[in-house]
C-alpha cells in the first residue's frame, strides 16, 4: 500500500529523518511512536504527500508519491483517510458537512450516504453535535469527528496521528475498536501515539507491528511494550 | 481547459459553493465594481450607438450633397429650372438630379407655416436635390456656369460644414467603443484583484480541501461559480439604473439635435442587457485564469 525506501527527511535545521524503510503492506496494523518533536508528524506526512522526502522515494499503491501531480495526488488522497493531529476543519461548516467533506468534493456528494454518516456519527458519539460548529467542539470532539471523516469514504488505508491524544479511556478505546474493526475489513492501519497502554490494548486483539523513532532511525520496538 | 473542467466549474453546486467560505470585502467589492462599471457601460453603449446614427445620418445628407434654389419670378421658374436641370445632367461628377415636386415642397414648409398652405400664391422657390457622385463634382465651376445661365439659381452646398460634422461623430462613436473595452478590461483587473485576495484569505481551507481529496478544478470552481454570479447580478442591478438614468434623458427631437437623441432606440434598448452577460464572462475568465495561478502557487 504505502512504501517507504531509504526515505530522509531534512529541513533548515538539519536531519529530522533519516534511512527509513518501513512497507505498510495491505492489511497490516502499524504503531508509531517516538518522544514528542522525534518526528511522528512528519513522517506521516510524507506518507500521504503533504511533504516531499528529500532522500530515498516513498511509494503509494505502487507510484512514486514525488511523479504525482496536483490531480494524481488528490484521487491518491481519496484511497486513505487522515486523521491529522490538529484536526483541519473548515471552521464555517457544521460538523456534518465536515466529517461529509470527502464524500462531497470527490463529487460522490450525500445521495444514498446520508445513513452511512449517521451511523459513523453515532459510533463516535457526535449526534447530538451534528450542527455545531467546529470552533465549538471540545478537543475529544474534534478527534472524534476527524476519524469519522478519515474513513468516511472506506478508504484503504488510515493514517491516525494521535488519534486518542484528547479523550478519555473509554472513548479511546471505542475509537480504537472502530479502528480495529476497519482492520479486520481488510484496510491498512498506521497510528502515530505517545499512549502506551492503547498499544497494548490493541496488541491483545490484532496482530500490530510496534514502530519506534529514535535518533531519527526507525526502529521494530521489542516485546518491551 | 477541457469539457470536463468547464463542466465542474458550471455545474451548479450547492455543497461545492458552500466549501469556501462567504467573505465580506471581496464580496461586496465585486458586486459594486460590476454595477458600477455596467453603469458607466450603459452610457458609453447610448453614446456609440447615438454617434453612430448622427454619423449616418449626416454621412447620408452629405451624400445628398447639394440643393439648387431657383429664385425667379413666377413666368421663369419652369424654364430657369429646364435649363438648370440640363446643365446639372452634363456636369461631370453629378449622380442624380431631381426638381422636388410641390407636394415635396409644401411638406418640407409645413412644419413651419401650417399644412394647409397656398403654396400657389407664394414665391416660393423650386428646388431641385443634386447627388454627387465619387468623386465629386467642381462646385465653384459649376456656380460660375449657373451664374451665367441661370440667373435665379442660389447653390446651396452642404458638404463644407457636414464634413466635419460626420467626422467628429465617427471619433465619438470610437471613443465610446474604446471606453467599453476600458471598462471590460477594468472589471476584469478588479475582479482578479478581487479573486485573489478572496484565495489568499481562504489557503487554510484551500489546505484543507486538498487533504480531503479535492482537485483543483472543484476548488476552483467554487470561487469562480460565486465571483461570476456576484458579476452578474452587480451587473444586472448596474445596467437596470443606467438604462433608468438614459429613459429618463429627453426625448430625441431635431431641434435638440445630438445631445437630445442619446438614448436607445428600438431593439437597441435590448442591447444593454447583453452587459451582464459579458460582466459575468469577464469574471468567470479573470477568477478562472486567478485560481488556477494561485492553486498552482499553492501547491
Ligand atoms: N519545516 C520545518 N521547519 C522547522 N521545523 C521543523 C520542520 N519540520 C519539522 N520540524 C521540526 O521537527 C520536529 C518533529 O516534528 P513532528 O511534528 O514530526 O514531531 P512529532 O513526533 O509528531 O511530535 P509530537 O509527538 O509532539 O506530535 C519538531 O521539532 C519540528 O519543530
Ligand atoms: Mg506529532
Amino acid at each position: 500500500m504505502i512504501e517507504l525506501e531509504n526515505v530522509g527527511y531534512s529541513y533548515g535545521g538539519g536531519e529530522l529523518l533519516g534511512d527509513i524503510s518501513v512497507d505498510l503492506s495491505p492489511g497490516s496494523f502499524h504503531f508509531l511512536t517516538g518522544p514528542s518533536g522525534s518526528g511522528k508528524t512528519t513522517l506521516l506526512k510524507l506518507c500521504y504527500g503533504a511533504l516531499q522526502a528529500t532522500a530515498g522515494q516513498v511509494m503509494g499503491f505502487g507510484q512514486d508519491l514525488r511523479k504525482l501531480d496536483r490531480d494524481q495526488m488528490a484521487l491518491f488522497r481519496r484511497r486513505i483517510g487522515v486523521v491529522h493531529q490538529d484536526c483541519r476543519f473548515l471552521d464555517h461548516l457544521p460538523l456534518a458537512e465536515n466529517i461529509a467533506l470527502p464524500l462531497t468534493v470527490s463529487g460522490h456528494g450525500l445521495a444514498g450516504q446520508q445513513d452511512n454518516l449517521n451511523e459513523l456519527m453515532a459510533w463516535v458519539g457526535l449526534t447530538k453535535r451534528a450542527g455545531a460548529l467546529p470552533p465549538e467542539l471540545s478537543g475529544g470532539e474534534r478527534q472524534r469527528a476527524a476519524l469519522a471523516r478519515a474513513v468516511i469514504m472506506s478508504p484503504d488505508v488510515v493514517l491516525a496521528d494521535e488519534p486518542t491524544g484528547n479523550v478519555d479511556w473509554e472513548m479511546s478505546q471505542r475509537l480504537l475498536q472502530l479502528l480495529i474493526e476497519l482492520n479486520r475489513m481488510g484496510k491498512t492501519i498506521l497510528i502515530a501515539t505517545h499512549d502506551l497502554s492503547l498499544i497494548r490494548a490493541a496488541k491483545s486483539q490484532v496482530q500490530a507491528r510496534v514502530l519506534r523513532i529514535s535518533n531519527r532511525r526507525l526502529q521494530l520496538a521489542g516485546a518491551d511494550l | 481547459m477541457s469539457e470536463g473542467t468547464i463542466r465542474t466549474l458550471i455545474m451548479v453546486d450547492k455543497q461545492a459553493d458552500r466549501v469556501v467560505p462567504p467573505s465580506g470585502f471581496t464580496a461586496q467589492l465585486t458586486l459594486f465594481v460590476s454595477g458600477a462599471m455596467a453603469f458607466l457601460a450603459v452610457f458609453a453603449l447610448a453614446l456609440s450607438l447615438a454617434s453612430g446614427r448622427l454619423a449616418d445620418r449626416w454621412a447620408s445628407e452629405l451624400a445628398r450633397a447639394a440643393t439648387l434654389r431657383i429664385n425667379a419670378p413666377g413666368d421663369q421658374v419652369a424654364a430657369q429650372t429646364k435649363t438648370a436641370l440640363t446643365i446639372l445632367r452634363q456636369t461631370p461628377g453629378v449622380a442624380e438630379v431631381r426638381a422636388l415636386s410641390r407636394e415635396e415642397q409644401a411638406a418640407l414648409l409645413a412644419p413651419w407655416f401650417g399644412a394647409d398652405l397656398p403654396l400657389d400664391a407664394l414665391p416660393v422657390p423650386q428646388l431641385i436635390e443634386i447627388r454627387g457622385a465619387e468623386p465629386g463634382y467642381d462646385a465653384q465651376g459649376l456656380r460660375l456656369r449657373l451664374a451665367a445661365e441661370v440667373p435665379g439659381a442660389v447653390l446651396d452646398d452642404h458638404t463644407r460644414w457636414r464634413e466635419p460634422l460626420v467626422d467628429a461623430a465617427n471619433s465619438l462613436r470610437r471613443l465610446a467603443l474604446v471606453s467599453i473595452l476600458l471598462i471590460g478590461g477594468a472589471t476584469a483587473a478588479m475582479i482578479t484583484l478581487a479573486a485573489n485576495a478572496a484565495l489568499a484569505a481562504n489557503a487554510q481551507v484551500v489546505e484543507v480541501l486538498r487533504l480531503v481529496g479535492a482537485r483543483d478544478r472543484y476548488i476552483a470552481g467554487a470561487f469562480v461559480r460565486r465571483f461570476t454570479l456576484r458579476a452578474l447580478i452587480g451587473a444586472a442591478v448596474g445596467v437596470v439604473l443606467g438604462m433608468a438614468g438614459v429613459m429618463l434623458l429627453p426625448e430625441a427631437t431635431d431641434e435638440g439635435g445630438f445631445l437630445t437623441g442619446l438614448g436607445f432606440q428600438g431593439l437597441g434598448w435590448l442591447l444593454p442587457l447583453v452587459i451582464p452577460v459579458l460582466g459575468a464572462g469577464v469574471a468567470f475568465a479573470a477568477t478562472w485564469a486567478a485560481a488556477r495561478r494561485t492553486l498552482k502557487e499553492l501547491s
